[in-house]
């Protein structure tokens, strides 16, 4: 379900478009790919956290912000995206790296620190930068809005229809950042879709502790800007807003902000008990890849051949940038200091 | 004596005289005409022409396009800089006084500062950050900070701050030029504004065409044998006057004007000192655990034995600059002070 809480589709044809059996299908490969890869640095990450729980310890030390529940955004949002937009992802990138295209070998060597990551080990799960993807991540809260602006500034100055898809969470809508940035961009019309994935908590503060409107798409207003809210975590809904969105930025018609109501299923970071959460018990039923499975299985568009196929497809890669992470070499400490100026 | 020692490059032959403010913006469209990658924007920077006249006749030259006044939203139009200089373009970014950065840091030290070391060397971020810095006006505690050692010390940007015209055009081009964050803070009594109280050293020969300072290089602007005092930005105009009247009591005083504190010129500081043995480190930011501790360290590290008297700081003395001009003028480090400390530390 989608609620347009303000302007509708701009010039039509985008959101029009409706989704071919391959296009779902490829939601869902999506979806899978980001689910196996999360499933497998979750399995690594813990594999050598104790005795105990040591968060600095093992293979992937330190903080480490799964996405998994929240899938159907990254799928449906990227789908409209090339190598040549750009994204500005958060805290918990991971699923908008990979449905954005990034190299998993790459992207996944960073995670274990290693001299072949993006980052050469000097970034980590948060910091994530990637020139062929025009991909960047910020740990720091709605921070990460700003410079999507300037890659946006730099595309439509270039003459081109690239635009820039800008990430934060619910909790980052109250944030300075977020606003000063809707207004900039609403200002001087860039080409940037904002989009908020609302998980409902703020690592253990609900959203309706901390914000006083239910729908933080209703905030476009005050920039006049469209702004839409998508219900249920629904990866074709996403995907239709999106579609919208990005259309218009393609066209000059300037930003546009989409809140998707998504799940977070696991903890804010890894060793998150979650006591907090009075609800946990029903998270696992509201998985939304087993059910947009479903769906595609009532549509003749997945069996179980298809599945299993997908997954070991996905399983493959996965395993294979596990694996290409763990034989890289381990940056050499007396280059510690390298790469401050270039 | 007020010629600027560039070592790389000849002195200027013709003797044509600009303000600070006009040789920044000389090197600041020489550059635009020379790379469209470039553009300016900030606060006031159009048609106003810069609150401090940094970008002055620079709108009407090259157009809304280049030349942006952005919203008062420090956080976005900072990082739509960064985030334009990783996609290719050299942006000059503005923030109208460098007492602003609080509203405004993390993109700074979080971000502009980080992206290059965090990608492992992969992402650029050739930016130039301009502001305003320094006090003597009664604009009271929120807009008359230095505050260089607090962007000098967070790793990932270069920092540099000009004395006089011929360095602010000189370390301007480099700035540009340059494939990493620089911060470039020109304090307002060195601009030769209209409308402040100027030393005569902030109208000065600039020369003509390209002139690139090189960053990291400082400056004898002085020289002598007797005692050094390292400082920059508009003390080192106090410091010539200084060292011009002291010269009539047989004090030769050498003065160093450090021109960048990212990277820092340690050896021009303990080339210095190990001439003269005496050290005066004049510094308006607050004094703790700023450039002054970071000057003296540089001696202390290297060889402590260079120093035949204890060390000299003038800076500000860890208190908000105050409004009343009696007041500010009690802390800043006016030449008063700056003399008393020279006298002191020769024995005088």
């Amino acid at each position: 379900m989608t609620t347009d809480t303000q302007l509708s589709t701009p010039s039509g044809a985008a959101s029009a478009r409706a989704l071919d059996g391959e296009a779902r299908v490829r939601l869902y490969e999506t979806m899978v790919l980001c689910r196996t890869y999360e499933e497998a640095i979750l399995r690594e990450y813990h594999a050598d956290k104790g005795p105990g729980f040591d968060i600095g310890k093992g293979l992937i030390p330190g903080e480490m912000h799964l996405s998994a529940g929240q899938e159907p955004v990254a799928a449906g949002v990227c789908a409209h995206l090339s190598t040549d937009d750009g994204v500005t992802a958060t805290h918990r990138p991971h699923h908008f790296a990979i449905a954005h295209g990034m190299d998993l070998r790459k992207m996944t060597a960073e995670i274990f620190g290693r001299e072949t990551g993006l980052g050469r080990g000097r970034g980590g799960h948060m910091h994530l930068f990637d020139p062929d993807t025009h991909f960047s991540c910020s740990g720091i809260i709605a921070e990460g809005y700003p410079p999507a602006l300037g890659q946006a500034f730099a595309f439509k100055r270039k003459g081109t229809d690239r635009v820039v898809v800008a990430v934060t969470g619910e909790g980052a809508a109250n944030q300075g950042g977020f606003h000063e940035s809707l207004n900039l961009a609403a200002t001087w019309n860039l080409p940037v879709v904002f989009v908020v994935e609302d998980n409902d908590w703020g690592i253990s503060v609900p959203k309706s502790a901390c914000t006083a409107i239910p729908s933080n798409a209703d905030r476009a207003a005050g920039y006049g800007i469209p702004g839409e809210r998508v219900e249920d975590n629904d990866v074709e809904a996403v995907h239709a807003a999106a579609g919208r969105a990005v259309a218009r930025a393609r066209a000059g018609q300037g930003p546009s902000l989409i809140e998707v109501h998504t799940l977070r299923m696991w903890g804010h970071f890894e060793g998150d008990a979650q006591g907090y959460r009075p609800e946990l018990a029903e998270v696992p039923a509201q998985d939304p890849i087993p059910r947009y499975e479903q769906a595609l299985r009532a549509a003749g568009l997945l069996d179980d051949d298809a599945v299993s196929r997908i997954k070991a497809a996905a399983s493959e890669r996965v395993e294979d940038a596990v694996a290409h992470a763990k034989d890289s070499p381990l940056p050499d400490p007396a280059q510690a200091t390298d790469h401050v100026f270039a | 004596m007020t010629i600027t020692d560039t070592p790389t490059t000849p002195a200027p032959a013709a003797s044509r005289r600009l303000s600070t403010s006009k040789a920044m913006v000389e090197a600041i469209a020489q550059e635009m005409e020379r790379d469209p990658s470039v553009i300016y924007l900030g606060e006031d920077v159009g048609a106003y022409g810069g609150i401090f006249s940094s970008t002055t006749g620079l709108l009407d030259r090259f157009g809304p396009d280049r030349i942006l006044d952005t919203p008062i939203s420090e956080t976005a139009f900072i990082g739509l800089g960064i985030g334009a200089a990783t996609e290719g373009l050299r942006p000059i970014v503005e923030l109208m006084f460098a007492d602003f950065l609080g509203v405004c840091f993390d993109q700074i030290y979080n971000h502009m500062a980080k992206i290059h070391f965090e990608s492992g060397g992969n992402v650029k971020v050739p930016m130039v950050l301009t502001t305003a810095v320094g006090g003597g006006y009664s604009d009271g505690a929120q807009h008359s900070q230095c505050l260089w050692g607090t962007f000098a010390h967070l790793p990932g940007m270069k920092v540099v701050v000009p004395s006089n015209p011929a360095d602010a055009k000189g370390l301007m081009t480099a700035a540009i030029r340059d494939d990493n964050p620089v911060v470039y803070l020109f304090h307002k009594g060195v601009m030769g504004l209209p409308w402040m109280a100027k030393n005569p050293r902030s109208i000065d020969v600039v020369p003509e065409g390209e002139y690139v300072v090189p960053i990291g290089k400082a400056a004898l602007a002085r020289e002598g044998k007797d005692v050094t005092v390292v400082t920059l930005s508009l003390s080192v105009h106090h410091a010539l006057d200084v060292a011009e009247k002291l010269a009539g009591d047989g004090i030769d005083v050498e003065v160093l004007d450090l021109r960048s504190l990212v990277p820092l010129d340690r050896e021009a500081i303990l080339t210095s000192v190990a001439k003269t043995g005496r050290l005066v480190v004049v510094d308006e930011d607050y004094q703790s655990f700023g450039l002054s501790g970071e000057v003296v360290a540089t001696v202390a590290d290297r060889d402590p034995t260079l120093l035949k008297a204890p060390v000299q700081r003038v800076a500000v003395p860890d208190v908000p600059i105050p409004y009343a001009h009696v007041l500010e003028y009690a802390v800043l480090p006016r030449p008063e002070r700056i003399e008393e400390a020279v006298r002191r530390v020769v024995g005088g």
